[in-house]
């Protein structure tokens, strides 16, 4: 079954959810263990993994599960008995994903965004649209808490629809945590919006503060309330906090560099279930913004 | 010419802190950054800037409200969900076109619209090619391509033989388009499941595009047990093992410094280990 990208990006009007996406910039600060690490603490209904290219949460809370749905998107299809190789269909694409030449047509589906414009182009009813998978959806049971990665195929260039079908898993009633792909480009909008609260996980490095300055200017143009994490706090510099004084960004929890988190987190296994001290950290964590939010 | 890139799946395993270090330690190279919405190499290598290009990405659609007759056809066929009230969200338009050519009274204009830019510049490395996307923009691999396209041309302009570049992380877009006419990847993983199970997405791809891969295995000692099975791994598979970098505190000394590590504390443990590296690479692929 192919989904429009229309409704994948359907916006959840319940106000019985809410969502707290997980994001950095710099990869490899975090992300993923503060969002496993908030969810369990806290209990949170659901956690989506919206880092599609190198998913990482199950690995962490329930294995791997089989696929319970593709991820589709449509390309299109030419119609060779109806097509006249004007070439109205290549000259719209915007993304070269159709390339006419002589009596020949092709389509290139890798590139195809599926906007859906060149079967309006087409003067002769030629082009149809086909689904096309590009990678899939599953899902875990962690106790209570579910869940949802998506996988995309490697090879495939285009997160962003795939990150669209993983929210559209979203559960309308609970806490929903989202953990993010690291950057600053449109995989990390797609994850962000819609978001009620952005926790933005870095490290008090020059790295870290460079790709907190890049991903605090997305946040902030998505209209998104921000609170930061400094992880592997103790190493590094005071760069970090000076930039997050200055532009009035709360610091809402320190995580040491501890080598135990460390060791744990390379055996799979999230740092509360062994350091229980951290739960309720966590939980206070979840207030404060909670109250950011009102 | 011998184009080289440094890759890991999985973000923040040390990528950038070793493209600098082969930077110090390779014979004059051309340096690329392909990690464009999150770059970093520029923080150790202190690049001059030489020549800025702007980086026009894909077009936007913009409605004229004099001209709207607010019909809302340009909503109907929106599948990025871009349009609300009759404003186009910069942030959502994927520059499709579609409501372009269905807006019945032509309201509806589509503009260029720089996405990043581009630059050109000198270290004391070498020549530098690296970018900077405009946060939250498309097209990051698009920028990407630019990016490798002036790094050659750096190359031949220069007479020299060898590009490095430095990958951004994760396997999609951006990372397929730095990976055209690469003719070997090293893959930085470190010895976590999640790092090793991005490790094999990544090996997956460079397959595809039937490129070399050579991996090292970074802050090994965080855990020996997998570290020895990311080797097993590699040798099981045909898969080039270049050797392991210990955890050293001087790593994170030496981006504080702003210094590639092999530079700031040449005898310290890692730097030592990534010399050995460099040196195995050139003994298996040079």
């Amino acid at each position: 079954m192919a989904v429009s990208l229309k409704k994948l990006k359907a916006v959840s009007t319940s106000t019985r959810t809410m969502k707290i996406v997980v994001a950095s910039g710099k990869g490899g600060t975090g992300k993923t263990s503060v969002a496993i690490n908030l969810a369990l603490s806290v209990g949170a209904s659901q956690i989506l993994d919206c880092d599609v290219e190198e998913p990482n949460v199950h690995i962490f809370l329930g294995g791997t599960e089989e696929e319970f749905s593709p991820v589709e998107l449509l390309v299109p299809e030419i119609n060779e008995n109806k097509c006249t190789y004007c070439g109205k269909c290549s000259a719209f694409c915007q993304y070269n994903a159709l390339f006419v030449v002589g009596d020949t047509a092709m389509v290139f589906p890798e590139l195809c965004h599926s906007c859906g414009g060149c079967s309006i182009v087409c003067p002769e009813g030629a082009i149809t649209e086909k689904p096309r998978k590009i990678g899939s959806l599953h899902k875990v049971m962690n106790g209570e808490m579910e869940v949802v990665y998506g996988n995309l195929n490697v090879g495939e260039p285009m997160a962003v629809p795939m990150i669209a079908a993983v929210k559209e898993q979203a559960k309308s009633e609970g806490l929903v945590i989202l953990d993010a792909p690291p950057g600053s480009a449109c995989p990390v909008v797609e994850s962000v919006s819609e978001a009620d609260f952005c926790l933005m996980v870095t490290e008090p490095t020059p790295f870290g503060l460079h790709d907190l300055e890049v991903a605090t200017e997305v946040v902030k143009i998505l209209g998104v309330p921000m609170g930061v994490v400094v992880n592997f706090a103790g190493i590094g510099d005071q760069g970090v906090y000076n930039f997050c004084k200055e532009h009035e960004l709360p610091i809402l929890m320190e995580i040491p560099y501890d080598r135990r988190i460390a060791e744990l987190y390379s055996r799979g296994i999230p740092f509360t279930v062994e350091m229980k001290e951290w739960e309720t950290k966590f939980k206070t964590l979840l207030k404060e913004m909670e109250a950011m939010i009102r | 010419m011998k184009q080289i890139n440094i890759l890991s799946g999985k973000g923040g395993t040390g990528k950038t802190t070793i493209t600098a270090s082969l930077a110090v330690l390779a014979d004059n190279p051309i340096l690329a950054d392909c990690d464009v919405d999150a770059s970093n190499l520029h923080l150790l290598l202190k690049p001059v800037k030489r020549e800025t290009q702007e980086f026009k990405g894909l077009k936007m659609a913009v409605i004229d409200p004099e001209k709207c007759i607010q019909c809302g056809r340009c909503m109907e066929v929106c599948r990025f969900n871009a349009i609300k009230d009759y404003k186009v969200d910069p942030v959502h338009c994927e520059g499709c076109k579609t409501c372009v050519i269905c807006c019945p009274v032509q309201a509806i204009n589509f503009e260029e619209r720089i996405c990043g830019h581009a630059y050109i510049s000198d270290t004391k490395y070498g020549p530098m090619s690296h970018a900077r996307l405009t946060p939250g923009m498309e097209n990051s691999g698009k920028l990407v391509t630019l990016v490798r396209k002036n790094a050659t041309k750096l190359a031949e302009d220069t007479g020299r033989e060898l590009v490095l570049v430095d990958g951004p992380p994760g396997i999609g877009c951006p990372v397929i388009a730095s990976l055209s006419n690469i003719d070997a990847s090293i893959v930085v993983v470190e010895p976590t499941l999640s790092g090793m199970h991005d490790l094999k997405r990544v090996i997956e791809l460079l397959k595809k595009f039937d490129i070399r891969a050579l991996v090292c295995v970074n802050k090994y000692d965080l855990n020996q047990d997998n570290a020895k099975s990311i080797e097993k791994y590699c040798t099981t598979n045909d898969i080039g093992f270049l050797g392991m970098i210990p955890f050293d505190p001087k790593v994170t000394e030496s981006m504080v410094h702003a210094t590639p590590i092999v530079e700031y504390a040449p005898d310290s443990p890692a730097s030592i280990a990534i010399k050995k590296i460099w040196t195995q690479f050139n003994t298996i692929y040079g």
